[in-house]
């Protein structure tokens, strides 16, 4: 009960996206088509659910044991970068027709706050391995969500008339704000 | 290139927010007011200062297929330095900017400024640069966390203007930012077209 308490309020009260403002380059940058932010949701999961996984151990079992912990941010983003250097690495090798779909994705997932994000906070939340590797599933997959919302609402949105000074990326963030204000709603459940 | 032209280049025809787009989510999540828009624009400055002179002076020795990790290594360890001073000499500050202070490294203004500026320039430009670049982003959440501030609690840098009861509490909270930037980078596409 408490887990499924934990990936409700991952995906739909706490949205990474929409009410933590972690990712908003890629919620901006990739949201122009379903399928392509469909392909980043599924890349920033696996990449997410791997890094955490890594970064967690990296902290209880090398960092703090040695009292490293203010090698925290550097670390991290080290393990990070050369994560997905190696998971696009393998990608290719095991399944090419996964590198065909998530490949683009990967080399951008680096520069992605989210990730780094979600792997400080299940540190500073003290969670154990098991609900650091939920809550980073339900977080991905809530980004996932805002991602594919957001963009179904673009492509409707490319088809109206909006005053020139709006086009691009103003109107994208008004429609962002209404969106966040809709997930707003769901505060209160968990 | 003149050094004035350097240092006003980044406050307004470069500026990272409004006109590059670049670094939005501390843009949008440390700027619900005015004073946590300006802290989070100053320490993103000195990151921003400091790795472009290091990168710079560094740019010869650092081998080119590293370049980029290397930079990472460089920007990190400056964020690790105002994490540390923050939680020890401003732990209020530290506690409500939270997260976004050791995600400065993946802000994407640091690394791009590091690899199109720092990276082919010398030393005190990049100083300039870092300096007008920081103090164009310090600006824009400045601007963003003013306006925030001042419709959702109706006062600005905590002096108030109108009575917090007519606010609309929205603006503080995560829509209001999305809401406000789209209207302020609006405004700018606006005034630049003319």
């Amino acid at each position: 009960m408490a887990y499924l308490m934990m990936i409700i309020a991952a995906i739909f009260v706490n949205n990474i996206v929409l009410s933590q403002f972690l990712g908003i380059c890629p919620f901006l940058g990739v949201s122009k088509k379903i399928d392509t932010a469909l392909g980043m949701g599924m890349a920033v999961t696996f990449v997410m659910t791997i890094a955490t996984i890594v970064t967690y151990l990296l902290q209880h079992y090398v960092l703090d044991p040695m009292n490293l912990s203010y090698l925290q941010t550097i670390s991290f983003i080290l393990v990070i970068a050369s994560l997905v250097q190696m998971v696009e690495i393998i990608l290719k090798k095991v399944s090419p027709s996964l590198y065909q779909a998530l490949g683009v994705f990967l080399p951008l997932i680096t520069t992605n706050c989210a990730i780094l994000g979600v792997a400080i906070l299940v540190i500073s939340k003290e969670y154990s391995l098991l609900e650091s590797v939920v809550y980073a599933i339900a977080t991905a997959i809530g980004f996932t969500l805002a991602l594919v919302l957001f963009a179904g609402i673009r492509e409707q949105l490319s088809l109206v008339s909006i005053p020139k000074g709006m086009k691009g990326i103003p109107i994208a963030l008004i429609v962002a704000g209404l969106l966040a204000m809709a997930f707003m709603g769901f505060s209160g459940i968990a | 290139m003149s050094k004035i032209k350097i240092l006003t280049n980044g406050i307004i025809k470069d500026n990272p927010i409004f006109v590059l787009l670049l670094g939005m989510c501390p843009t949008l999540g440390t700027t619900s007011s005015a004073i946590n828009g300006l802290s989070m624009g100053l320490a993103t400055m000195f990151v921003l200062m400091c790795s472009n002179v290091v990168i710079s002076l560094m740019k010869n020795v650092i081998p080119d297929k590293v370049h980029i990790p290397a930079y990472i290594v460089i920007i990190a360890t400056f964020v690790t330095v105002v994490q540390m001073f923050m939680e020890a000499y401003l732990p209020a500050l530290y506690e409500t900017l939270g997260l976004f202070i050791p995600l400065i490294v993946v802000n994407c203004i640091v690394l791009g400024r590091a690899e199109s500026f720092a990276a082919k320039n010398t030393a005190f430009d990049s100083l300039l640069d870092g300096i007008g670049i920081g103090l164009g982003f310090t600006l824009a959440l400045t601007l963003l966390g003013a306006c925030r501030e001042f419709f959702g609690t109706g006062s600005v840098f905590n002096l108030n203007i109108f009575p917090e009861e007519y606010g609309a509490l929205l603006f503080v909270l995560a829509p209001g930012a999305f809401i406000a930037l789209g209207y302020l980078i609006a405004i700018v596409n606006k005034l630049k077209t003319k």
